[in-house]
């Protein structure tokens, strides 16, 4: 008899379930896992490298690049670090309405991942539906920023612009009835906050709608319970953040924990997993949405009651004024020194950590006091977790990687880099 | 009406000797048979996907023809002149053996499938007993092309459908028992006319269970959602089907969708009276739907069971393949055996007007 041999099977980088380009080269014994091994590396872009040669405000937009589905998260602990390293103070509404596209990220990451997820145990509706949603809170990215998912509209100091008095409307075309215009257009007669707060207050209906496609289904349940079981213990030896330490019993959350912005001054609540396999997972992350969704109505309120500035005055830092331009000659010359030299950060090194939708999103900048920063390294949440693969997955079936995957909520971009 | 057909065509050739002239008419017959299937294939991949289009509020295929429904023709000339790709090092005679074993069988099943009262190619004695052997050939090509592709995915897809459809085998044979134990026998055509008489005479009352275990096993022997592991999209790929390419792969396609096609229809025929009228033996219905000619009434129910594949597809997770075999073996399979002693013992004590 000849000697019986593991089956190696190259799972990626061009495969459905491989969120990108993961490669994971499993050993297989029949269709159970013996050992997963992650490849990374094929969505190197050299972000941090990128960043050294750059002043920077302009490394935002790359901030965005790393983890795509959760982009202002991104930038939030970039310009937090800067905004810590320079000492300045950002205006309150600013504060507020970063965590209001924080908390609307959030759900936008989380409407991408129940999505895929469910797409990768086979329930292709929930992903639409999760597309539907997801589609209004990217017209508030393009509303904002005027770009839909790459928004750089968080900069040092605040925020670049307000929030639009006017949600933009579907134009007239062809295709589209006038009964349809309308309907469609309903939500967006008023301003941007009043487009979110009706966002807000359908979307618990939303949720409830994949809930019921998923949370009691029983394929769902047997798909999900009890797969790829993580203890507290070791959740946190492998340096597990956000959902996937949540999911496992241990309440840490950035947000409340070290609060930064203005999360404390928010109400909200941390859901905790049981178990620690990837039904809890599931079930955490369909609740953060909840949670979400309450800190946005908060936000809501407070924003459409507390007009003011959303930019720091510190014009070392944020642009002048275009008006004060035309006959000041310091705002002229303010101008032109942010937009080519940029400004210089004190020498020193910082950290400032998010808590992303993935996780604990951490930036560590080291400046030589130029205007580029010396070092950027950046905390990725899902490199931790992706590193953890080998570990949730031995012993499952090859069907259950592909759960493992989407319960990770792998980003390439951010892993990476 | 078939009979007239028949004799039609004897008239029209007798210059032909008896032999070859019935062999001329199995011909024209099957042609006559294949033909609409095609279409009714054809068409049914377009509903699948207006369907579940319509389901996950999106719009389905709308660009060639009005509505898209010249969307299927446009599907087979594609796949009629895409190239074959033979991988390297597969053996070619097995990989080309592989999608006529699995669309052969897929036709071949239909000859004693009864369309009507006198309406079918033949009508043998055992006919459920032909239709059980002839599925069962259709495991070898997939079982082959996973193996002749000489790929990994093919060969896990291979493997997984070899493991389901014998257990499914077992299950669905179970199932035809207690169908064969109600009708007294293993003719189609039987089971049909002794479930004439009205709604409640059809075999789904006294085989309640089993009609839903045959539907879930029809799922698993078709490799359809909730149980298409074989292909498994976000785990293997495309399971047997990776390294096909044109018509190879429209036979495999064309395979699948006529055995879904055959699961209908023998759901149809077995639990819900054939071609019977719903209002047989109610006074008013009856004779107001009294026009309506048998055909349609099975192609009714059968697209409703069709409607079931696309809206089970749109609902549900797949299954884990493992789980499906606990499902069959734990839980299918003990309901079949008990069921058995239970329509047995109805047929003694002779409950209701089944028996």
């Amino acid at each position: 008899m000849s000697e019986m041999k593991n089956y190696t099977l190259n799972f990626g980088p061009q495969h459905p379930a491989a969120h990108g380009v993961l490669r994971l080269i499993l050993e297989l014994d029949g269709e159970v896992v013996e050992r997963a091994d992650p490849h990374i590396g094929l969505l190197h872009r050299g972000t941090e490298k990128l960043a050294e040669s750059k002043p920077y405000n302009q490394s935002i937009g790359y901030m965005d690049r790393l983890d795509y589905v959760s982009m202002m998260c991104n930038e939030h602990a970039y310009v937090m670090g800067i905004e810590k390293m320079l000492g300045i103070k950002v205006p309150e509404r600013a504060e507020y309405i970063r965590v209001m596209f924080d908390e609307i990220t959030r759900i936008m990451n989380h409407l991408m991942w129940v999505g895929t997820h469910g797409l990768d145990v086979g329930a292709m509706s929930v992903f639409l539906y999760a597309f539907r949603e997801r589609e209004s809170l990217i017209d508030c990215y393009e509303a904002v920023s005027g770009s839909r998912m790459h928004a750089t509209y968080y900069r040092p100091g605040g925020v670049y612009r307000d929030l639009p008095d006017k949600m933009p409307q579907y134009l007239e075309s062809k295709l589209r009835s006038k009964e349809k215009l309308e309907e469609i257009n309903a939500n967006r007669q008023g301003s941007l906050l009043d487009f979110i707060e009706d966002f807000a207050k359908n979307f618990p209906k939303s949720i409830q709608q994949y809930s019921d496609l998923l949370t009691d289904n029983r394929i769902w349940k047997q798909r999900l319970v009890n797969i790829a079981v993580v203890s507290p213990e070791r959740a946190m030896q492998l340096g597990f953040t956000g959902a996937m330490l949540r999911g496992s019993g241990v309440e840490w959350d950035i947000r409340k924990n070290e609060p930064y912005s203005v999360y404390d001054k928010l109400d909200f609540e941390v859901p905790v997993g049981v178990t620690g396999d990837c039904y809890d997972r599931y079930l955490v992350r369909m609740e953060e949405m909840r949670q979400s969704t309450h800190i946005i109505n908060q936000c809501v309120a407070w924003l459409k009651a507390n007009p003011g500035p959303v930019m720091s005055d510190d014009h070392k830092v944020t642009p002048p004024n275009r008006e004060d331009m035309k006959d000041d000659m310091e705002s002229l010359i303010h101008h032109f020194k942010l937009f080519t030299e940029g400004y210089c950060l004190p020498e020193g090194e910082s950290y400032t950590a998010v808590e992303a939708p993935k996780g604990e999103f951490g930036v560590y900048l080291v400046s030589d006091g130029a205007n580029k920063p010396y070092r950027v390294k950046i905390r990725a949440p899902g490199f931790a977790h992706l590193a953890a693969m080998d570990e949730m997955s031995k012993g499952h079936m090859l069907s259950d990687v592909v759960t493992i995957i989407g319960s990770q909520d792998v980003v390439f971009g951010e892993v990476d880099r | 009406m078939w009979q007239s057909f028949v004799d039609l065509t004897h008239q029209l050739i007798p210059w032909f000797n008896g032999s070859l002239a019935d062999i001329l008419i199995i011909v024209i017959k099957g042609l006559a048979l294949i033909f609409p299937l095609i279409i009714m294939m054809a068409y049914m991949t377009y509903a699948e996907r207006k369907v579940i289009g319509f389901m996950q509020l999106r719009i389905g295929p709308n660009r060639v023809g009005p509505f898209g429904l010249l969307q299927p023709f446009a599907d087979v000339f594609k796949m009629l002149f895409k190239e074959v790709i033979f991988p390297s090092k597969s053996n070619i005679y097995l990989f080309l053996l592989a999608p006529i074993l699995a669309f052969v069988p897929a036709v071949a099943v239909w000859a004693v499938v009864p369309l009507g009262e006198d309406f079918y190619i033949a009508n043998i004695d055992v006919s459920l007993l032909y239709v059980m052997a002839i599925g069962s050939v259709g495991v070898y090509g997939i079982v082959l092309a996973g193996w002749a592709s000489n790929s990994k995915y093919p060969l896990l897809g291979a493997l997984r459908s070899t493991a389901l459809l014998i257990s499914y085998e077992l299950v669905i044979g179970f199932v035809l028992v207690t169908v064969v134990m109600v009708a007294s026998s293993v003719n189609l055509n039987t089971v049909v006319e002794s479930q004439s008489g009205g709604i409640l005479n059809w075999y789904w009352i006294p085989l309640f269970p089993m009609m839903i275990v045959f539907w879930i096993g029809a799922l698993v022997e078709t490799n359809r959602a909730p149980f298409d592991v074989v292909e498994g999209e976000s785990e293997i790929v495309g399971g047997t089907h990776v390294e096909y390419s044109g018509m190879p792969f429209a036979l495999f396609f064309m395979a699948e969708y006529f055995n879904m096609i055959f699961m209908a229809m023998l759901a149809v025929l077995m639990f819900f009276g054939g071609w019977h009228s719903p209002f047989e033996g109610i006074p008013f219905l009856e004779g107001l739907f009294g026009f309506v000619p048998d055909l349609i009434w099975l192609l009714i129910k059968m697209s409703f069971f069709l409607f079931l594949y696309f809206w089970i597809r749109a609902s549900f997770p797949r299954f884990r393949y493992d789980q499906i075999m606990r499902l069959c073996w734990k839980v299918f399979l003990p309901l079949t055996i008990v069921w058995i002693f239970v329509v047995a013992l109805m047929t003694q004590l002779g409950i209701g007007p089944w028996f």
